[in-house]
């Protein structure tokens, strides 16, 4: 492992040193390291890049780590990695992607990710993206998730990207059966002239099914944001897609959401709230003695929290 | 000591005045209520005070030092501080932020405790609430008033600070001026419709339609405020109530 990955694991995942549990560090396309536990198995695909992590039902309070960095510029990584996760099991990923530039050829990650959450079962899926490095070359993350939860299951999947990446463009689809619960929290950061862009695709199969998709971004300077959600309630469920944006200089920010309800007892509801920063938050701040730029970065720091 | 000199406050270009050449001293130590009906300009003058608000014209001294171009930051930190009449919620800043950001440094959880005991508030269940919608009306004035306790500054206003307070008693909430005074030995500007507040200002301020139409110390004032059953002599219109 280079010192480059260290540095962007300890950003990325909290991990300093050997991560405590099962895990698969990718650096460059590469495994960097791997290892399974008596629960959980992590096996590469014969067939593409990517693993394969199994998790035994009723495996409690573990946690698996799948980073990936990239280290350097002009590399075009894409990965499939699928998560099996049996019946009953309660553990916690931790994924997370870190890229490095440092030439002026753009870098790339393509993480495709498909979790197969089992009867009852409940995952806390984190999950952290950050671009670093002199570079000019563009640092581009392109997340793709399926999901599936199958009868009580939980996926509460919490993303976050708040620096350095150029372009990210997030497509997250799921399957809801009955009684499951899929919660998605997203926090991101725009600068400069980059483009985040994030498209939700839900279905809610099972009765009393539910899905909350959560937003929260800011963006900066000439950024661009896009938030896109489509919930498709097709039994008695309840859907709830909330998109909260801070617009600051010229940035553009835009909420689209699309909510199909094919049974009376779907419950949907989409919000969106966009502008600039409250003028009398900033003056509460102030009156407290912090200046202008101090109130404005304490009140985003919380916003993003 | 803080003195107002012919301040004005216009506002439609001109078109509307809402203050109208307010003179006005503070003294050290001295505990005023300001009051009148809704729309006099009591709001309005608290945060021309604090630099909320721009004034059109005159001239703000603080300690004899002119700090009418001064911004809200400075004068913060020149020791002014301001109670909202709606305090501002937030999204992510809990209440533990708020009153380490009052405080200035990040300090000992027991006396961050200290300042939501001063306003009722149990410690455990609110340091780290989050100050946004989830907090009743009364229950974020409260958490307005504990930021106050944590400043102690030489001058402090509070805008209705009673509004929504039923949970909490009177009696506590005038406890707290009195050891805030005592604390700070600086001066207290509170604006109120309250009796019972208006009954320990050292000098009652009535304000109406943007001017001062009555001033004078508590036992001059408040018999001829509460006189003409609810109807205020010194109001231009409506009367005030006093029972509200
Ligand atoms: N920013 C503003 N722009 C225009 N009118 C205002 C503004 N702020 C206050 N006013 C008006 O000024 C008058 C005084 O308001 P305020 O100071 O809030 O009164 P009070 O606190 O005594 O009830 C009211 O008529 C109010 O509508
Ligand atoms: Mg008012």
């Amino acid at each position: 492992m280079n010192d480059t990955t260290k540095d962007l694991l300890a950003i990325i995942s909290d991990v300093f040193g050997e991560p405590d549990g099962a895990y698969n560090i990718r650096e460059d396309s590469q495994c960097a390291g791997r290892k399974s536990t008596e629960n959980i198995k992590i096996e590469g695909k014969k067939d593409k890049p990517g693993i394969d992590i199994f998790i035994k039902e009723g495996t409690k309070g573990e946690k698996v780590f799948i980073p990936a960095c990239i280290t350097h510029s002009n590399v075009d990584d894409l990965v499939y990695n699928d998560f099996y996760v049996g019946e009953g099991a309660d553990v916690t990923i931790v994924a997370g992607c870190g890229v490095h530039t440092d030439g002026e050829e753009s870098s790339q990650h393509n993480g495709i990710h498909r979790f197969f959450v089992g009867k009852n079962a409940r995952v806390i899926y984190l999950e952290k993206h950050v671009g670093v490095g002199e570079g000019t070359g563009a640092r581009i993350i392109n997340p793709e998730t399926y999901v599936e939860i199958e009868e009580g299951g939980y996926l509460e999947m919490e993303t976050t990207q708040i620096k350095g990446v150029d372009s990210t463009v997030r497509k997250t689809g799921g399957v809801v059966k009955e009684g499951g619960k899929l919660i998605v929290k997203e926090k991101i950061m725009t600068h400069g002239s980059q483009h985040a862009e994030t498209n939700f695709t839900v279905d809610l199969e099972g009765f009393d099914s539910g899905v909350d998709l959560i937003s929260r971004s800011v963006a900066r300077d000439t950024s661009t944001q896009v938030f896109r959600s489509v919930i498709n309630g097709n039994t008695r469920c309840t859907g709830h897609s909330e998109c909260d944006a801070i617009i600051m200089d010229k940035a553009s920010v835009s909420a689209i959401p699309e909510l199909t309800a094919n049974h009376i007892d779907a419950s949907l509801i989409h919000e969106a709230a966009i502008g600039k920063i409250a003028g009398e938050q900033l003056m509460k701040l102030m009156t407290l003695g912090l200046t202008e730029k101090e109130a404005e970065a304490k009140i985003i720091d919380g916003f993003l929290r | 000591m803080l003195e107002l000199k012919h301040i004005c406050v216009d506002v439609d270009d001109g078109n509307k005045e809402i203050l109208k050449d307010i003179n006005l001293t503070i003294k050290d130590h001295e505990f005023v209520v300001i009051t009148g009906p809704n729309g006099g300009g009591k709001s309005t003058l608290a945060k021309v005070i604090s630099g909320l608000m721009p004034l059109s014209e005159g001239q703000i001294f603080l300690d004899g030092v002119d700090i009418t171009n001064d911004s809200i930051t400075q004068r913060a930190n020149a020791g002014i501080s301001f109670a909202f009449q709606q305090p501002v919620r937030f999204k992510g800043i809990t209440v533990r932020d708020l009153l380490e950001l009052s405080v200035g440094e990040k300090i000992d959880e027991n006396r961050l405790c200290l300042y939501l005991h001063d306003v009722g508030l149990c410690p455990k269940d609110y340091i780290d609430r989050d100050v946004d919608g989830s907090l009743s009306g009364g229950e974020i004035k409260r958490i307005e008033i504990a930021m106050i306790m944590a400043r102690k500054t030489k001058l402090t206003l509070f805008d209705e600070p009673e509004a929504g307070i039923d949970l909490w008693s009177f009696n506590n909430l005038i406890d707290v001026f009195g050891k805030l005074q005592k604390e700070t030995k600086g001066s207290i500007v509170v604006i109120s419709h309250q009796e019972r507040i208006l009954n320990i200002a050292d000098r009652i301020i009535v304000l109406s339609e943007g001017k001062i139409t009555a001033e004078g110390a508590k036992d001059e004032i408040l018999p001829q405020l509460l006189g003409d059953q609810m109807k205020c002599g010194f109001c231009i219109g409506e009367g005030i109530d006093f029972n509200e």
